[in-house]
């Protein structure tokens, strides 16, 4: 049997620090195979971006476990847990947060330059192959004001792509986007998943695209709803 | 280049307006330490130096620091004793063994020593009198111990010698007496003896006070006018090692009881106004540079304000506290190294310009007329290098503060908060 590439075990994450202690997930039992294609779904406010933050390891849960291909990371230190999350997740938001000072192609760099292990040539050149593979080309030195909407998100799942990640996190990646740019954000994703054999696992809020996903996760109320 | 540094370095090129009103802060900090410590040390050490020359390294007095105690004091050292009606000798005063006290001192290799007698006279020529303190010296010593030599500017000191009633006088003193070299005038001591004296000598010290007030002939003379006969009363010491004043003074003031000393301690409220100036000075200094602190404490928040998504998506991808503090801390460094740099330059443009003042005034010490140069300025490297430090530390700490907020902020509540 090989290795989940994600494995939650009776997670909850509460909130004690407001007035009212607020649950953001309860009980949550899942176990995202290496190579699938998952989609969150689920209301507003339903704890859909708590649970790919605790995921992510952006958030440590409350009460239960979070294993990262096989690494308890709820008793990981904080170091561990950085590394992990340079090494083996790709995070994509529904708002690029692209550094405004750096071309397209430093931006990919990035994850690269702070894992260290790749040349600076090779680094350059693993930039331009992901932004090319993206259809970027065009855009390598251009700065996230030169780019339009779609395009500042390609660049953002490239940057989520830099250190060639076990899984790619992504919290609404289409939330700002038309449909055109929409389906070629989830191309991306399904070209990832055949090809790569990446694990992906998204929120979204159009039930189009989640059937697309090879598995729809449905979140209400901080539980997964059977 | 390290990861961090190159943000810190795109995030100043993007503000540079400010960035650039911060390093100006840092450049007036640094620049105007350098001037006006070069300006205040320049002028303490030209103050020293010239008062070191003219007054004694060490000079032992005819006086105790303590009055000795009454002998009956120590032959009933443990009884209650009350003394009344105790009078003060009417004794003659002086240092007492002084010859062996001469000797002692001049078998030692390093301190030149010479005795003299000084006291209060009256110089009386042309209807003025004007009191003076004269000073009876041993030229062949004297020459060895001071700088009356090289300051006498008409006539010699050796004149003395060949002239037993001649006097030297200070320049500003013979103006007042209006006498001229070569004249004859009355010299009135407190034991009632007139003598008159020829003026075979001027001198200007540099020291107006001393200039005004000194005159100087030879020991034999000034004992009989005071009919104070082999009597002295000041043994001036000069040494090769100024620094070993204290020492050598306080030695000598235990060996032979006698007060005694060293120039550090005739000048001590001199170092203490000193002191103060040079407090004031790193008040002021420190104050231009908490004001600049305060501009790289404000640039900084800024961007971590600005720049919170950039710093929730650094985190995300795996940056750790420490780089997103340090992405801050440099900017501040950045800011404190280039306003130290252009803070270097200017300094040294205002230290130069300092420099060519015209420097005279009146008061302790008067610029002798060869030091119509500029201003004594104190030119070290080691200014350049405390200038440095201080404004690198103070802008790291003003960058340090927001750069520890940047980095105790949760990615999570930003991502939130951005959706």
């Amino acid at each position: 049997m090989t290795i989940p590439a994600v494995e939650l075990r009776n997670v909850t994450r509460t909130l004690t620090d407001e007035l009212i202690p607020v649950t953001l997930v309860k009980d949550i039992d899942c176990t995202i195979k290496k190579g699938e294609f998952a989609a969150i779904t689920g209301p507003s406010g339903s704890g859909k971006s708590s649970l790919i933050y605790l995921i992510g390891l952006l958030d440590v849960p409350t009460k239960g476990q979070v294993f990262i291909d096989g690494i308890d990371i709820t008793s990981a230190t904080k170091e561990e847990r950085e590394r992990i999350r340079l090494e083996k997740i790709g995070f994509v938001f529904q708002f690029h947060f692209l550094l405004m000072e750096f071309s397209a192609i430093d931006n990919v760099m990035l994850p690269m330059r702070k894992l260290g292990k790749l040349s600076a040539k090779g680094m350059k050149e693993r930039a331009q192959m992901l932004l090319g593979n993206f259809g970027l080309e065009d855009a390598f030195w251009k700065k996230p004001n030169q780019l339009s909407g779609g395009e500042r998100q390609r660049v953002a799942i490239a940057r989520a792509m830099a250190n060639d990640p076990l899984i790619i996190l992504a919290d609404e990646p289409t939330g700002n986007l038309d449909t055109k740019n929409s389906d070629i954000v989830f191309n991306m994703f399904e070209e990832l998943v055949k090809q790569q054999n990446k694990t992906i696992i998204t929120i979204t809020h159009e039930p189009y695209l989640a059937k697309r996903a090879n598995r729809q996760i449905n979140i209400v109320d901080g539980r997964i709803e059977k | 280049m390290q990861l961090t540094l190159s943000i810190a370095l795109e995030y100043t090129r993007n503000r540079k307006r400010q960035a650039l009103l911060s390093v100006l802060g840092v450049m007036l900090g640094v620049a105007f330490f350098i001037a006006i410590a070069g300006m205040m040390r320049g002028m303490h050490e030209y103050f020293i130096e010239k008062l070191i020359d003219v007054v004694p390294h060490v000079k032992i007095m005819d006086e105790y620091r303590h009055p000795l105690p009454q002998p009956i004091y120590e032959t009933y050292p443990d009884t209650l004793i009350d003394l009344r009606g105790i009078k003060p000798k009417e004794e003659l005063r002086g240092i007492r063994g002084a010859n062996k006290i001469i000797s002692k001192l001049n078998e030692r290799d390093d301190i030149r020593m010479s005795p003299v007698l000084q006291g209060q006279v009256f110089l009386r020529y042309g209807g003025k009198d004007i009191a003076s303190s004269l000073i009876g010296i041993d030229p062949k010593m004297e020459r060895r111990t001071s700088n009356l030599e090289r300051d006498i500017t008409q006539g010699s000191l050796d004149r003395l010698l060949t002239n037993s009633n001649g006097i030297i006088l200070g320049e500003r003193l013979a103006k007042k007496l209006s006498i001229r070299l070569g004249a004859k005038l009355s010299v009135i001591s407190p034991a009632g003896i007139i003598r008159k004296m020829k003026v075979v000598g001027l001198f200007n010290s540099g020291v107006p006070e001393v200039d005004s007030s000194t005159s100087y002939a030879m020991l034999k003379k000034v004992q009989i006018l005071q009919k104070k006969e082999d009597v002295i009363n000041q043994m001036n010491i000069r040494m090769d090692n100024i620094d070993n004043a204290p020492q050598l003074a306080k030695n000598l003031e235990q060996q032979y009881l006698y007060r005694t000393e060293s120039w550090q301690e005739s000048f001590a409220n001199l170092f203490e106004i000193f002191m103060m100036e040079n407090m004031i000075m790193y008040s002021t200094v420190g104050a231009i540079l908490l004001v600049a602190g305060f501009g790289i404490f404000n640039i900084i928040s800024t961007t971590v304000n600005e720049k919170k998504h950039d710093i929730a998506i650094l985190k995300s991808i795996g940056f750790s506290e420490r780089d997103i503090s340090h992405i801050f801390l440099y900017q501040g460094i950045i800011v404190g190294i280039m306003g130290t740099l252009l803070g270097w330059i200017l300094g040294a443009i205002l230290v130069e310009l300092l420099a060519m003042l015209d420097f005279s005034f009146e008061g302790d010490v008067q610029a002798p007329v060869e030091f119509n140069e500029g201003f004594p300025m104190y030119r070290s490297i080691w200014l350049y290098v405390g200038g440095g430090i201080m404004a690198i530390f103070s802008s790291s700490i003003s960058a340090y503060l927001p750069a520890r907020k940047a980095a105790a902020l949760y990615p999570v509540d930003i991502i939130r908060g951005a959706s």
